[in-house]
């Protein structure tokens, strides 16, 4: 029981950062109807950046900030540079693109970086603290889940509260009736590349330091579990994301907690292939809203 | 009058098209300020493509469009709304994933006060009781005559000058239809809006317009007096089929 | 009697196979063991970018996981290997047993990949490829007693035929099975693209409302033809297997799915002497990228992490530009140039759609490259 309690709570940590996760490529995916596949790349060069930067200043909080300002950029510089430039009545098109963009990076990172593995520190502990002498939660999951909730909840807002975040719904539902009502789809199209790389970045590095520490390839199985979550809840529902990356978390905890650790990445396969197989709408997702 | 002044819409030698063979082909018009023009023709003649030509939205589009003495063509799309133009597409364009609210009020966020815009939005609820009941609803829970009041308030609430209004009687029983074309004649009458009112519907926007276009296979083919083109029983018969 | 042989599709394209296949041979004669070896391994991919860009380009399926299922023809090609050699089997079965295994352990991975992505389209089917070539690694580790881990497993090979000379070179040997591989594979894909079924494929891609209204089995035809791309690619894995003797997960990575894709994308999807190009470059970019690394070094250090990465960049900006400059790849730019010249082509029996198609199926004329 002790060890079901744990494990569930280490899923809904490592969850609620592919919840994060995929909420970029929802983000993207609702903006411009592509899965950004460049997504792990672009989360891979802001933890270096963050790691850069803590490491020249002492600072995690320096470094965090550093790794979200520069999701920022990357995400606003691929979308005008490249995205943009891609003929969109070929949508493979743009997924090529995409990979292109992974290479790019993942070459450039490797060439300044090196390949081996740089330890990043975490601002707190990541010991379980007890409650009624049960081990439960430690202030590292503690300020992964007030990160993303924090995260979240900002979004949420934006989306219905702002008339920039209206201004991007509109442009994503209805582009061309957006335009009319006098709405910059382009931007609004930029804007959300730029906060995809922001939350992305951010969610990459709450997770990176957790295992072996930055490497070109370190988010490559995060964006797996992403895409995977995403699919699991509907790309196009940001509730379902959430969801879907919660459940991604559970599914990856448990197994890796009750067989071996490497197990984890076939059954991620094996829960993609699947939701694929019987449910592509996605499984959070209304069945008929949308045809895939 | 001549097409300097305010309000006034002038078209000439336009002829547009999708990058095939040309859909318009020089086509000369005039909207008089405080007046509706109603283009009528048969489907496919060209009157959608005629709007949007007006609104930058056909991609291939030579000839001119001069507004309020300036030209228009060349203006981007997403800037129309400040030159006051607004443009109820085919289809009435609600985002139907959004709220009545939140449609109308995407239609004044661009004039960046918030204050007019609401007072904007509470005339428009004034004007259409049954959107005011439903301003939490989405878009796509509306029928398709609140689609229609929805898509013309939110034109409204950004305040236009010249309003381009694509088959607003599509899909709707004549009674929402002669409620429609009421109003357009109150607003032209009460707030002096130009409109270019677009119709399958001949009778009905005859029976508002000032001036009647016909246009046939991308041509003008006639340019008179709306109450003159009514009556006119061999035009009917030729090219209106009533 | 020539100009009638030219009309015969499967005529013409063996008689093509055969004039490429002599002139293969003679070049092995004429090249240094190297280049010998590095023919082969362009011949071992080329059987990969071939099967990809017939899947990506007249299908309109994304595949990111053809490194995946050149890595499953690579390990059944060394398990069936192993297999085979303990049992006391020679050549020629032990070269052919395991070829054979490569080929349908990857068309049954592929069958499966194929039944999702029949399903779906682009970014799905895209993603869960992607998400097996990133599992591959963790494979080979979960199941390490039968797969070796990240070291993986060595590939029994018999050394060239005593029949062919006692000096013969072993690379020579490579190349000749490599090429038959390729020039097999080819013929069978060049067959396929310009059979009916190569047009239910385009009519597919087009336009799947209307090829279904046309009575063509969309499902069907997607999963086939996956299969088909599947065990191309599987061949191709299995002789790399050959060709170094050995199989580690490290060289399925991701980016070299990614490189595959490079290869026909450049080359142009759907052409298949634009896979050629592809399977080209992706011998000869690495080899040119570690000369411009070697001068451009000034320390050991930089010159290590150049080395590969310089190579990953340039792939990377390929792509990047050829997609958005070129979008029917270099192929495209040639035969549009050829089409110019040459008279109106025939129209096709299957016309569903009469939107432009402004892609690159493989005419005639472009059956006609070979390695
Ligand atoms: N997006 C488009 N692309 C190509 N041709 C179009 C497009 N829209 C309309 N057309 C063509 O332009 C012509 C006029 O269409 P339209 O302006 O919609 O006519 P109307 O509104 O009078 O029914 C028709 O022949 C139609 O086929
Ligand atoms: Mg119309």
């Amino acid at each position: 029981m002790d060890r079901f309690i744990f494990l569930t709570v280490d899923g809904l940590s490592r969850g609620a950062v592919f919840a994060a996760f995929a909420l970029a490529l929802v983000l993207i995916w609702r903006g411009a109807r592509l899965v950004n596949f460049s997504q792990g790349a672009m989360a891979a060069a802001t933890t270096y950046i963050a790691y850069s930067v803590t490491t020249a200043s002492g600072s995690y909080w320096l470094g965090l900030a550093s790794a979200v300002a520069a999701g920022l950029v990357i995400g606003a510089l691929t979308e005008r540079l490249v995205m943009r430039r891609v003929d969109p009545s070929r949508p493979l098109n743009a997924v090529i693109a995409a990979l292109g963009i992974v290479l790019v990076i993942q070459a450039v990172l490797g060439i300044l970086y090196g390949s081996a593995y740089r330890a990043m520190d975490v601002p707190f502990s990541r010991r379980p603290l007890s409650i009624g002498g049960q081990a439960v939660l430690s202030p590292y999951d503690l300020f992964v889940f007030v990160t993303v909730a924090i995260v979240m909840i900002a979004l949420g807002l934006m989306f219905t509260r702002t008339g920039v975040g209206l201004k991007m719904r509109a442009a994503a539902f209805n582009p061309d009736m957006a335009r009319l009502l006098g709405v910059d789809v382009g931007r609004m199209l930029t804007l959300s590349w730029a906060l995809a790389g922001a939350v992305g970045g951010l969610a990459a590095l709450l997770v990176v330091p957790t295992e072996l520490g930055a490497h070109p390839h370190a988010t490559d199985l995060v964006f797996v579990y992403a895409f995977t979550a995403a699919v699991v809840g509907g790309l196009d529902s940001p509730v379902g994301a959430v969801g879907g990356g919660l459940c991604v978390g559970l599914v990856l905890s448990y197994v890796s907690g009750y067989s071996g650790s490497d197990l984890s990445a076939v059954v991620i396969l094996a829960v993609l292939t699947v939701v694929l197989l019987v449910r592509p709408a996605g499984l959070l997702s209304r069945p008929a809203a949308r045809q895939v | 009058m001549t097409g300097t002044a305010s309000g006034s819409l002038r078209i000439r030698e336009l002829t547009a098209g999708y990058g095939g063979p040309a859909v318009l082909h020089d086509v000369d018009l005039d909207v008089h300020p405080g007046t509706i023009a109603a283009v009528v023709g048969a489907n496919g003649a060209g009157k959608t493509t005629l709007l949007r030509a007006v609104s930058g939205l056909a991609p291939r589009c030579t000839g001119s469009i001069t507004w309020e003495g300036t030209e228009l063509r060349g203006t981007r799309v997403e800037d129309l709304v400040r030159r006051g133009v607004a443009h109820v597409p085919e289809g009435r364009g609600v985002i139907t994933e959004l709220t009545v609210e939140e449609n109308l009020r995407l239609g004044h966020l661009w004039r960046k006060d918030p204050a007019d815009g609401r007072r904007a939005v509470a005339e428009v609820f004034e004007m259409f009781e049954p959107l005011a009941r439903r301003r939490a609803s989405a878009g796509h829970l509306l029928s398709g005559g609140e689609r229609q009041m929805l898509a013309i308030g939110r034109a409204l609430v950004g305040r236009p000058r010249l309003l381009l209004l694509d088959e607003p009687s599509l899909g709707l029983a004549p009674k929402v239809t002669a409620q429609i074309m009421a109003l357009l004649r109150h607003l032209r009458d009460e707030t002096g809006l130009t409109i270019l009112l677009v119709e399958q519907n001949v009778r009905s926007a005859l029976s508002v317009a000032d001036r009647g276009i016909v246009l046939s296979l991308g041509r003008v083919v006639v340019d008179d007096d709306a109450g003159t083109l009514a009556a006119d029983a061999d035009l009917r018969h030729a090219y209106l089929g009533f | 009697m020539l100009d009638r042989l030219a009309r015969h599709r499967l005529a013409r394209h063996l008689l093509i196979a055969v004039v490429a296949g002599a002139g293969l041979v003679a070049l092995t004669y004429a090249l240094p063991p190297f280049r010998n070896y590095q023919l082969a391994t362009m011949a071992a991919y080329l059987c990969a970018t071939a099967g990809l860009t017939v899947l990506v380009g007249l299908s309109g399926q994304l595949s990111l996981g053809h490194g995946a299922l050149m890595a499953t023809g690579a390990y059944a090609c060394a398990l069936t290997s192993a297999e085979l050699g303990d049992a006391g089997v020679t050549a020629p079965l032990l070269l052919l047993g395991p070829l054979v295994a490569a080929i349908v352990a990857a068309a049954v991975v592929g069958g499966v990949v194929g039944l999702a992505g029949a399903r779906l389209h682009g970014p799905y089917l895209a993603g869960l490829t992607l998400t097996l070539t990133i599992v591959v690694p963790a494979i080979t580790t979960t199941f390490a007693d039968q797969l070796g881990g990240d070291q993986g497993l060595s590939v029994l090979v018999e050394p060239a035929p005593a029949g062919l000379g006692i000096a013969f070179p072993l690379e020579r040997w490579q190349a000749w099975i490599a090429c038959t591989a390729a020039l097999l594979t080819m013929l069978l894909l060049a067959n396929l693209t310009g059979s009916r079924f190569g047009r239910e494929l385009r009519a597919v891609r087009d336009d799947e409302v209307a090829a279904r209204l046309a009575g063509i089995d969309v499902g069907r035809t997607k999963v086939v033809v996956f299969v088909v791309s599947a065990a191309a690619a599987g061949l191709g894995g299995g002789i790399l297997a050959v060709l170094t003797q050995s199989v580690s997960p490290g060289a399925f990575s991701l980016a070299f799915s990614l490189f595959l894709l490079m290869a026909v994308v450049i080359g142009g999807t759907g052409s298949l002497a634009g896979a050629v190009w592809g399977a080209l470059l992706l011998v000869a970019l690495p080899e040119l990228t570690a000369l411009l690394s070697d001068n451009l070094a000034t320390s050991p250090r930089l010159a290590e992490r150049l080395d590969g990465n310089l190579s990953l960049l340039v792939f990377g900006l390929v792509l990047i530009v050829v997609t958005i400059v070129l979008p029917t790849g270099l192929q495209g730019l040639f035969s549009s140039a050829a089409g110019r010249l040459r008279r109106p082509s025939r129209p096709s029996p299957v016309d569903l759609t009469h939107q432009p198609t402004t892609d690159t199926e493989p005419t005639d004329a472009q059956h006609t490259s070979t390695p």
